[in-house]
């Protein structure tokens, strides 16, 4: 067999059947990525030498007979904003370069508890602003299935990791879809689940009020698995929550007890791609053929969505970032000599901060942190800052509304299959629209999720969204596996060879 | 509304940030771009809405007061871009 | 006098807690630089804060002892603005939603009986430390973070205060009051207690009242700084407007630095931004929300503070003022020890005298807490009585007490070793006085030759007496046999 054209699950029961060692499965995938890495340039930093030796580690576990983790020996790939005790974190940023965590994030602890082989740090837009992995401070990653093109972002890394088998899953990060889009433009499930399922500890964060850990996957099976794993109460996270974490896996193949569906009228409109639309209405003829009911739902404050994310998330990132100045860690600036007779005025002190931040930020980062920073300046934070805090409760509202009557909601997770390098780095709003489906989820603080539903005429993967309240992601996870059952989408690889 | 160069500059001094005068010039014309989109939330009458801060809505939650190791010295100064010692440095704080 | 000084306190305390804030690393003072941070307290990427609850409650605890209403919900804000010893440059603090607001303390008046009186809080809010930046060499100044992210507790008052006697005794109460709830050591050595003065004056001209503009005076880092630095200021701000003739609507707030050598304030270099601290809820934190069973919880547990006990001591006990307090604002345990003494005896007047010249002087060259005093209330107290019953006289009563100090050893097993049980035997006594006569003849020769007073030379008599049995005699009777001795002899 060949390892790498496999999955977590799939795996798992070979490495427990003594049919292949972690040993070997981890080789393989390096293999891989030393032959194609070149090209897709997923990861920004790995160390094979330590991949090799924790999987000689579960090996000799396993022989021992000792209990693995529910993971042990299952490669996988990390996006570059979580915490790695003593290996480079660098948010794709030159502010943290040469930054190295003295702690791990929660999650890490837990996938290294679970006997997870971590195959390196994946590449991301720079602090995870971004939708394509353009603002990168390291340079883009490619879209496994078309290399001349973005494999979303801000997740890009980890999801074409997944995509070109580098890893079989991945971890990545979604504020505002940074997840479910890349999922869906990489040809793979990815999940983003309900607000403080899964701890932010030792995320860098970008948004704290909208950041979410979640797994990448070619299939479910192992999207249910890494869940379980990952989601649960911690400590150090205050708003991370104690509701108990369902057995996804277990429950994963029986089909939902009421299997309501609601389509997104407003998901439809203006600006959504054809190819796209006639997939997700073909989906919509799946679930109808497997006995859903499917009416069409109304989320009326869905075109405020972007806007309002366009203020909360930069309000939160201008001072969550506020903490990159060159004095306790990250880039310092060598020379902070005035540039103008206004910057003469100033300390040194102020100018060293100015001079660093410049040079370590890129200009999205930069444009984020202005546009949080006037957002909650005196003056204009009632305006701004608190009428899209308004705007974010009307926005929950509707969803609330629509799973009176519906189980789940669907809808494209992107306008568009995967665009062309550059096509959308000269209007920064252009970009922005990029996630106009995925952002209203994050707001809500509820569970999305993204699978393979079709591919365009040039062989551009198309992504399904799902949606479903708060802590529902066993039933989210379930009402997408009778998709996944009834068609094939998720066994499609590019041809990446 | 529409910022000129001498706020965004404002707002650029207020975020630390060194702007050259071209980043200026097309930071002004990208954020007022972004501001007019975002503005459209004024169209809606939100006299009697509570402001959402949160996704998930929990409270009280707390730690014990108990003790924890702190970092060893070396640990908690292996990141600073300058140090000494025992210190982190920066540039003289004038008061 | 022709104007009236305004002046409202803002107070930052530290909280004794074993842990920071929001994360587990200790609070101790003193420590070599950056040897108490962790990744939570360094504000690394990617760490989180989680409140801690005994911090929560001590301030609670403060709020509710001070009188101040417990908003029901309460939630945390950031206050951002860059600062080398800040981090994570935004400080974990409240805005519009603190855990209490208002309350008042109340200010006991001068020694001469004037000032005093309420003075109202506007609010108790809870926030984190900053680390510290000292100057070094070279251009550069160095940060400590072991101090970044204790617990902060600010209490603002209300500008109420009108003399820079006042506004040290406003803070001297609250200290007092803040040591008696055991919130905070309030050590403004070690920067427990902190305090800025917010001043300026009301000056009366032709029936109008025009007020200067405000100073905020920093560095306060005494009790007598905050007096004597108020008292300059309110004189520099007259001066000052009668040459400028500028009032609160020609000028913004200034900041001004307190030089304690030379005795003035100086001009803090202006900030180079206008402060904008973009407030807004922190999201890496919940809200709390007390309900009325916790306020009653922590109520209870609230013991009777400086100013009423102040009042019982006076009332019940009959001291006067100057005793009362002088009992009290040595601190609870101090009182605590007063009170013991005062119930076991019955004698509150003596038992005030005992602790204030035997206890309190040796545990005050000791330096010890009166915990430590190894003569406890009880065992005092019956110390006590015995002398009242005329066991000892005061002088054995003293010698006892300094034994059992330096011993340990109980009262009864000093008394027998040391044989201190008094003289009472009117024969044994009759037979000292002629014996202290016949070794003295010349006392009776001045007696009756009117030389020397009768008093003096009674005096010496009593004393040579004393002497004859070893210090142990009964005084009173010492007296009156004495008395009745001279009169055979001299009639
Ligand atoms: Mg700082
Ligand atoms: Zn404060």
């Amino acid at each position: 067999m060949d390892p790498t054209r496999s999955t977590a699950v799939t795996l798992l029961a070979e490495m427990n059947s003594g049919a292949i060692s972690a040993e070997e499965v981890t080789r393989a995938y390096l293999d891989r990525i030393d032959r194609l890495e070149g090209r897709i340039k997923a990861f920004l930093h790995r160390d094979a030498d330590a991949s090799l030796e924790k999987a000689r580690e579960i090996d000799a576990l396993r022989r021992a007979g000792g209990p693995v983790g529910e993971l042990a020996g299952v490669p996988i790939a990390i996006k570059d904003l979580l915490c790695t005790r003593g290996v480079p974190t660098t948010c794709a940023s030159k502010m943290l370069a040469t930054f190295r965590p003295p702690y791990d994030a929660t999650v890490i602890e837990r996938i290294n508890a679970a006997g997870a082989i971590s195959i390196g740090k994946t590449n991301m837009d720079e602090f995870a602003m971004g939708s394509s992995t353009e603002n990168s401070a390291f340079g883009p990653s490619k879209n496994p299935w078309d290399e001349e093109r973005i494999p979303g972002g801000s997740s890009g890394g980890s999801a074409a990791a997944v995509a070109a088998d580098f890893a079989p899953i991945s971890l990545g990060s979604d504020t505002g879809g940074s997840i479910r889009q890349p999922a869906a433009l990489c040809g793979i499930v990815g999940l983003k689940p309900t607000y403080e399922r899964v701890s932010r500890y030792g995320l860098i964060a970008f948004a704290s009020s909208l950041d979410q850990i979640g797994p990448f996957s070619h299939d479910l099976a192992d999207t249910a698995l890494l869940l379980k794993i990952i989601a649960g109460k911690d400590p150090r996270d205050a708003t991370s929550v104690d509701t108990p974490v369902p057995d996804y896996p277990k429950t994963l193949d029986t089909p939902p007890e009421s299997l309501r569906i609601g389509l997104v009228r407003e998901f439809f409109g203006d600006g959504l791609d054809p190819e796209v639309d006639a997939a997700i209405r073909e989906a919509v003829r799946v679930y109808e053929a497997a006995g859903a009911t499917v009416r069409e739902v109304s989320l009326p404050h869905s075109k405020y969505g972007a806007p309002a994310y366009y203020l909360v998330a930069p309000a939160e990132c201008s001072s969550n970032l506020a903490r990159y100045d060159g004095t306790i860690f990250g880039h310092r600036a060598e020379n902070f000599d005035p540039i103008s007779p206004a910057e003469a005025e100033l300390p040194v002190l102020i100018r060293m901060m100015m001079a660093s931040r410049a040079e370590g930020f890129g200009p999205e980062v930069k444009r984020r942190i202005m546009l949080g920073t006037f957002a909650l300046s005196a003056g204009y934070a009632d305006q701004y800052y608190n009428q899209a805090l308004k705007v974010r409760r009307l926005i929950r509202n509707d969803f609330d509304t629509a799973f009176k009557d519906v189980d789940i909601l669907v809808g494209p997770t992107t306008p568009t299959a995967a665009f062309k390098f550059g096509e959308k780095t000269a209007d920064p709003l252009a970009m922005y629209l990029s996630d106009i489906y995925t952002i209203t989820t994050n707001l809500a603080g509820i569970p999305g999720l993204s699978i393979p539903c079709g591919l365009t005429k040039s062989g551009l993967p198309i992504g399904l969204q799902l949606m479903a309240p708060a802590f529902a992601e066993e039933k989210l996870l379930r009402t997408a596996r009778v998709f996944e059952k009834a068609t094939d989408w998720h066994t499609k690889r590019p041809g990446l060879v | 509304m529409s910022m000129t160069a001498d706020e965004v500059a404002k707002v650029a001094l207020l975020a630390r940030l060194r702007l050259t005068p071209t980043e200026l010039e097309l930071f002004t014309g990208q954020l007022n771009n972004i501001v007019g989109f975002v503005e459209q939330l004024g169209e809606l009458d939100t006299a009697n809405v509570e402001p959402l801060a949160h996704g998930v809505e929990v409270h009280n939650v707390f730690r014990n007061d108990v003790r924890g190791p702190s970092l060893p010295r070396e640990e908690a100064l292996a990141n600073a871009p300058k140090r000494n010692v025992d210190s982190f440095l920066v540039p003289a704080v004038l008061d | 006098m022709d104007y009236t000084i305004i002046i409202g306190l803002e107070v930052h305390v530290q909280l004794t807690t074993e842990s920071k804030m929001f994360t587990s690393c200790g609070t101790d003072f003193g420590l070599p630089p950056n040897t108490q941070t962790d990744p939570v307290s360094l504000g690394m990427p990617g760490t989180l804060p989680v409140m801690n609850g005994k911090a929560f409650e001590l301030a609670l605890k403060t709020a509710i002892a001070l009188g101040a209403s417990i908003t029901p919900f309460t939630k945390w804000d950031r206050k951002n603005y860059y600062y080398p010893d800040l981090p994570k440059n935004y400080q974990i603090s409240q805005y519009d939603l603190p855990f209490s607001t208002g309350g008042w303390l109340e200010i006991p008046p001068q020694k001469d009986g004037s000032g005093g009186g309420r003075c109202s809080l506007t609010r108790v809010h809870l926030e984190e430390d900053t680390g510290k930046l000292t100057h070094g060499a070279g251009g550069f100044s160095e940060v400590d973070l072991n101090r970044a992210g204790i617990p902060l507790m600010e209490i603002v008052s209300e500008p109420e205060i009108r003399t820079p006697q006042d506004a040290k005794a406003c803070l001297e109460e609250l200290r007092l009051t803040l040591r008696y709830l055991g919130v905070s050591d309030c050590e403004m050595q070690e920067g427990s207690l902190r305090c800025d003065a917010n001043v300026n004056i009301h000056i009366d001209k032709d029936g109008q009242k025009i007020a200067t503009p405000i100073v905020e005076i920093k560095n306060l880092n005494s009790f007598r700084s905050v007096e004597r630095a108020i008292q300059y200021e309110a004189e520099r701000q007259y001066e000052q407007w009668q040459r400028d003739g500028k009032t609160i609507k020609d000028a913004p707030k200034q900041t001004r630095g307190w030089s304690d050598p030379d005795g003035i304030t100086k001009v803090q270099r202006e900030k180079e931004t206008a402060a904008d601290y973009r407030y807004f809820p922190e999201p890496d934190l919940v809200p709390v929300v007390v309900d009325e069973a916790w306020v009653a919880r922590v109520k209870a547990s609230i013991g009777e503070l400086p100013f009423a006990r102040r009042k019982r001591f006076a009332s019940e006990y009959g001291l006067s003022d100057y005793d009362a307090n002088v009992l009290v604002e040595q601190g609870q345990d101090v009182a605590d020890y007063y009170d013991a003494v005062a119930k076991a005896t019955g004698a509150y007047k003596l038992a005030s005298n005992w602790v204030q010249q035997d206890v309190l002087r040796v545990v005050k060259e000791r330096k010890i807490p009166i915990g430590d005093f190894p003569v406890g209330p009880e065992a005092l107290a019956d110390l006590i009585n015995r002398v009242g019953r005329s066991e000892l006289n005061t002088n054995q009563g003293r010698e006892v007490l300094a034994k059992m100090i330096d011993t340990g050893e109980a009262v009864d097993a000093i008394i027998e070793a040391g044989g201190y049980k008094m003289v009472s035997d009117e024969s044994t006594i009759v037979a000292a006085i002629e014996a202290a006569l016949a070794s003295n003849p010349k006392a009776l020769e001045d007696l009756k030759g009117g030389k020397k007073k009768p008093d003096a030379v009674k005096g010496f008599l009593r004393g040579q007496v004393m002497k004859q049995t070893g210090g142990k005699a009964d005084p009173a009777l010492v007296g009156s046999l004495l008395d009745a001795k001279l009169a055979e002899l001299t009639s």
